[in-house]
């Protein structure tokens, strides 16, 4: 399968790889995918608690390279971004991003998921009720 | 300089041996003509040139030219064997015994024998990939006609006990056909000595043709008929019609001629240069071999990166490096490899794997470069990787609650 050209810029030299400290009240952490289906994606997201922009965003993958591409694009994104304008992502706008097939739609997915759970894990450490989202298509 | 790209997918399939594709030639061209024209000099030269090739193909595997029947490839060799054998002894019993870790044409014409009324045995294999004796022998039925074991594995490499298989079978009057496609031309194989009934096989595994394989009957202790699968003008004895396909038969021959009198010296080359890229790898952290390390295919190996998705990893030199993964993550199902899971792995040691397949034309230098780009990018993407992250910090990764899709 032929990879797009953004996929493999991501994939060679991936944004944002890293880890935030979880035990700080201002880092969200989302954890999703599972290693029996070949995915795993853990996003980080640092918050300004007085203006609520995210400041710094980290990401680990274990998956294909469009898993990683979309995981690296998200932190990218998120940065500067409010996190009530964090959930607003869309995974239909990395496919288009990162031009990916049909069936690597489901990495995508798996990066919104992780942003809105990173998001909630933050909403729920500083007391704030955890957003209940739809559940997105199936993976 | 190594010149890329590399191949080391020779499981896959293998390039021509040059001097296959010298002996080809001419059957395109001047020597044209039809092996079952029996009245031109262009029916005989085509005619000799086949019954050439067919004692050829015969002598690699020790069987006799008669017993040899052309067919497209090894797909085609392994349905004729199974269903033709299925319905030529029909009235003896519907029983089949084969593994779980066949290849999908053994596999998927089962599932067909199953719809047309037929019984079938799936052993399990241990995890080494070999199947159990006591248990074929507990399997065997009144009824079973037939038992198909592969003689080695695809994706692992492992060799089946074929002669303790074989005298089992023929203690029980149960007929043998082993899918030999792996081994034939890369381990000697022997029908008689293996006690073998029906194999099939194909050239372009063993630097022949691509459209060209065979299946082998045998004719003596016992005489096996099949049933013809394709109908038509009674070639191949009457179990394979279809003009043949000279110049891809001519390529065929050559190439187990090449394989009779070159295995061995390949095989020891062969097993070096693997060796050499297998202990490199099997050195970094976290890497496992799959398959039995020693009953295996000489050029084979197969190894997971733990906490490394395999196509992610692919993905790190597959411009340079022709390889195949057990991950399925471009398939639409997601599942890994079916042959790695019947091993017991865990879905995710089977996703995390790689097949390296050597072949004739493999060099050290060659080797070196892939020992060098698998290496780094193991490394590469265990830096970005959560759960080596959660390995190094001693979590216990089944403690997490994880959301299966």
């Amino acid at each position: 399968m032929a990879y797009s050209e953004k996929v493999i810029r991501h994939y060679q030299n991936p944004q944002n790889v890293g880890t935030l400290d979880k035990s700080k009240s201002n880092v969200g952490t989302g954890l999703v995918g599972a290693p029996e289906c070949g995915d795993v994606m853990r996003l980080q997201i640092e918050v300004d608690d007085a203006t609520g922009v995210i400041t710094d965003a980290k990401f680990k993958t274990f998956g294909c390279g469009s898993a990683i591409a979309s995981s690296s694009i998200a932190t990218e994104w998120l940065k500067g971004k409010t996190v009530d304008q964090a959930i607003t992502i869309d995974n239909m706008t990395i496919v288009e991003e990162l031009h990916l097939p049909p069936v690597k739609i489901h990495c995508s997915v798996l990066a919104e998921d992780a942003i809105k759970a990173a998001v909630n894990d933050y909403r729920q450490k500083n007391g704030l009720e955890e957003i209940k989202f739809e559940e997105s298509v199936v993976h | 300089m190594v010149q890329l790209p590399i191949y080391l997918d020779h499981n896959a399939t293998t390039p021509c041996d040059p001097r296959v594709v010298e002996a080809m030639v001419p059957y395109f061209t001047n020597s044209f003509g039809n092996a079952a024209s029996r009245n031109h000099p262009f029916g005989w030269q085509a005619e000799g040139a086949v019954d050439n090739a067919r004692e050829q193909v015969a002598q690699l595997i020790g069987a006799d030219a008669k017993e040899i029947i052309f067919t497209s490839g090894a797909t085609e060799a392994d349905n004729l064997a199974i269903k033709g054998v299925f319905e030529m002894y029909k009235s003896k019993g519907n029983h089949i015994i084969t593994c779980n870790i066949e290849h999908k044409a053994v596999l998927d014409t089962c599932k067909h024998i199953e719809k047309e009324g037929g019984e079938v045995t799936y052993l399990k294999v241990n995890d080494d990939g070999i199947i159990n004796l006591d248990e074929l022998e507990a399997a065997i039925k009144p009824t079973t006609i037939l038992i198909a074991i592969m003689y080695a594995n695809n994706e692992i490499g492992t060799v089946m006990p074929m002669k303790e298989i074989s005298a089992i079978a023929k203690k029980n009057g149960v007929l043998v056909f082993t899918d030999a496609t792996q081994a034939v031309g890369k381990i000697s194989v022997d029908v008689n000595k293996d006690g073998i009934d029906l194999l099939a096989f194909t050239a372009h595994k063993m630097y022949g043709p691509k459209g060209v394989g065979a299946l082998y009957v045998r004719r003596k202790n016992p005489r096996v008929k099949v049933t013809a699968q394709i109908d038509g003008g009674g070639h191949e004895r009457g179990m394979r019609s279809g003009t043949l396909n000279v110049p891809g038969i001519v390529g065929f021959g050559k190439a187990c001629e090449i394989c009779k009198n070159e295995l061995e010296q390949d095989a020891v080359r062969i097993v070096k240069l693997r060796d050499k890229l297998e202990n490199s790898l099997l050195g970094l952290e976290e890497a496992y071999l799959n398959g039995h390390k020693q009953n295996r295919l000489p050029h084979v190996s197969n190894i997971s990166f733990k906490f490394v998705e395999g196509e992610g990893l692919l993905m790190g030199f597959n411009k340079d490096i022709a390889l195949s993964s057990g991950s399925a993550c471009t398939s639409a199902s997601l599942e890994p490899s079916y042959v790695l899971k019947a091993l017991g792995l865990g879905d995710d040691l089977a996703h995390s794997s790689l097949r390296f397949g050597l072949g004739r034309f493999t060099t050290e230098e060659q080797i070196d470069y892939t020992i060098e780009a698998v290496s780094k990018t193991v490394l590469k993407l265990r830096e970005m990787s959560p759960l080596w992250e959660m390995f190094k910090e001693g979590i216990d990764m089944n403690s997490i609650e994880w959301a299966h899709h």
